[in-house]
């Protein structure tokens, strides 16, 4: 799949889907990538080193800052896909230097498919047990 | 999106690491949302000051940004999450003082005007009626776009910085002029008295007419305080920061009135009270000054407050610019406030300060207040200046 780039770069790592939008700010733990937000169908999940696949962010912009101190002590996502990218995950990923696509039919991904962001392609390389 | 030879340049970092960065968000930004181009800017609004807000990972990345990045436009910077100087006697620790002072420094290194408020119109940082901006700090945004006649998106803390290291910003959004035509009109057939209501209309517009951009008529009078407030809660209950006042707001007439139509009688005025306030009569804390006090609310706060005392029980907060505070100080308000027991919170306000768990309750005038007090888990009541000031003095909301 062909989508448009966020923040260029390459990520491998096994796919962490949600179609739910993430807020950084108060729904994750950046000192573990835990999932906090209550009630959301992630909660309790790590981000930490997988390829997050979401619809778009929501939530105040220092998400934006969260996802940078979560970069800074290794616990953020290795890349980020989105159906739409907002304002806050755009510059969170800009300045972590985290991969980001975006305009990607995320349908087509499931929670444990191996996926890997190469610029502006999205390739799954092994799909998980449906 | 186009990009000049120099911009280009700019992007592939041949100005150093904060201007490249800053080119890859105002290019991203730009690419989101369909921008042509660039423009050029000729002021920004910082917001994300407070280290409560921005954490250890926020004073690292403006530091890293600080090595090398100065702002090339007039730059004035949010509340922080302190007072710079009184901070000690407003319960604020060591740690956080010692964290938010550096948050501070690596802002004025880069060039910014420590400013701390989120009324920069009020202090020195007043864009003209139609000259592009790029501020932050939704409720500025909001009197910029509807009062004053700028032009502003929305920016968050780390976009309205990019736009500072270049100038420039991405030609979009409320930057257009065909996405700040009126879309929904809203009649309001209450009177509005004192300043708590123009919260309230705020919060029953934001919340009926969300991510709109409301033609308002039926308003007789409102002075820049009361705009100041309404301007602050219609954006943060939910419309787009952009409204226009039939005689009251400038460029309305240049658009007809919305056929879609929504009417704000007394009752639903009455029903946004109810929504807003909780069920509290003893009063932790007072606080007016969101957005800041100007110097004429301080000075009606001073006459109101001469020869009384604030209850024991009881802490009240004038949150302002230190501009306004200097301005007070020289015309003996801040005296007669200090004398009744009161205390200036400069630089910092109810909204970014760390009140968590330090007051079960607040009075105040103002509905963004609220909705933030909420979040640190606070009661809240909302009302005029004079009932606020006797729920200080008598520790009770009647």
């Amino acid at each position: 799949m062909k989508g448009r780039i966020i923040m260029k770069g390459n990520a491998q790592d096994i796919a962490l889907v949600t179609s739910q939008t993430i807020s950084f700010y108060g729904g994750v733990d950046p000192n573990t990538g835990i999932i906090i937000e209550k009630g959301h169908e992630l909660q309790g999940k790590s981000v930490n080193g997988k390829i997050l696949v979401f619809p778009t962010g929501k939530g105040s912009t220092v998400g934006s800052y969260t996802l940078y101190r979560m970069k800074k002590s290794g616990t953020a996502p290795s890349g980020i896909i989105n159906k739409e990218c907002g304002t806050v995950i755009a510059v969170g990923a800009i300045i972590s230097e985290i991969p980001c696509v975006d305009l990607i039919d995320i349908s087509k991904i499931q929670t444990g498919d191996l996926v890997s962001i190469e610029n502006e392609d999205v390739i799954i390389l092994n799909v998980a047990e449906r | 999106m186009y990009l000049t030879k120099k911009e280009n340049s700019m992007l592939n970092g041949e100005n150093g690491y904060s201007v490249k960065k800053s080119m890859e968000i105002l290019v991203a930004l730009g690419e989101i949302y369909n921008a042509e181009k660039l423009i050029d800017v000729g002021s920004v609004q910082v917001s994300g000051v407070s280290y409560h807000n921005l954490g250890d990972a926020g004073l690292e990345f403006l530091e890293e940004l600080a090595k090398d990045g100065k702002v090339k436009v007039l730059t004035t910077l949010n509340p922080a999450g302190m007072d710079l100087e009184n901070w000690k006697n407003l319960g604020i620790s060591e740690d956080f003082a010692k964290k938010q002072k550096m948050v501070i420094n690596a802002y004025e290194r880069m060039g910014i005007l420590i400013s701390c408020t989120c009324t920069p119109y009020l202090i020195g940082n007043l864009p003209r009626y139609g000259e592009h901006i790029a501020w932050s700090e939704s409720s500025a945004v909001t009197f910029a776009n509807s009062v004053i006649g700028a032009k502003t998106n929305r920016e968050g803390g780390p976009s309205a910085l990019a736009a500072a290291f270049v100038g420039k910003t991405p030609y979009y959004g409320l930057h257009l002029d065909e996405n700040r035509i009126p879309n929904i009109h809203v009649q309001v057939d209450s009177s509005l008295k004192k300043i708590s209501d123009f919260g309230a209309l705020g919060y029953c517009i934001g919340t009926k007419a969300e991510n709109k951009i409301p033609y308002l008529t039926g308003i007789q009078k409102a002075d820049v305080d009361e705009l100041k407030s309404f301007s602050a809660s219609i954006v943060t209950y939910g419309s787009k920061p952009l409204y226009y006042i039939e005689g009251i707001t400038p460029g309305y007439e240049k658009y007809q009135i919305p056929k879609e139509k929504i009417i704000i009688e007394q009752n639903d005025l009455q029903v946004a009270y109810s929504q807003i306030n909780d069920e509290v009569s003893d009063i932790e804390l007072v606080c007016i000054g969101c957005p800041h006090c100007s110097i004429k609310e301080i000075s009606q706060i001073a006459r109101l407050l001469s020869n009384k005392q604030i209850s024991p029980k009881t802490e009240f907060w004038v949150a302002s610019s230190r501009a306004a505070k200097q301005l007070s100080d020289v015309h003996g308000y801040t005296k007669i406030i200090e004398r009744a027991g009161g205390k200036f919170a400069c630089d910092t306000c109810m909204a970014v300060a760390p009140l968590k768990g330090r007051f079960k309750s607040v009075a105040t005038t103002s509905a963004k207040g609220c909705y933030y007090s909420r979040q640190n888990k606070m009661l809240t009541k909302m009302g005029g200046i004079k009932e606020c000031i006797d729920a200080a003095v008598t520790g009770k909301w009647k």
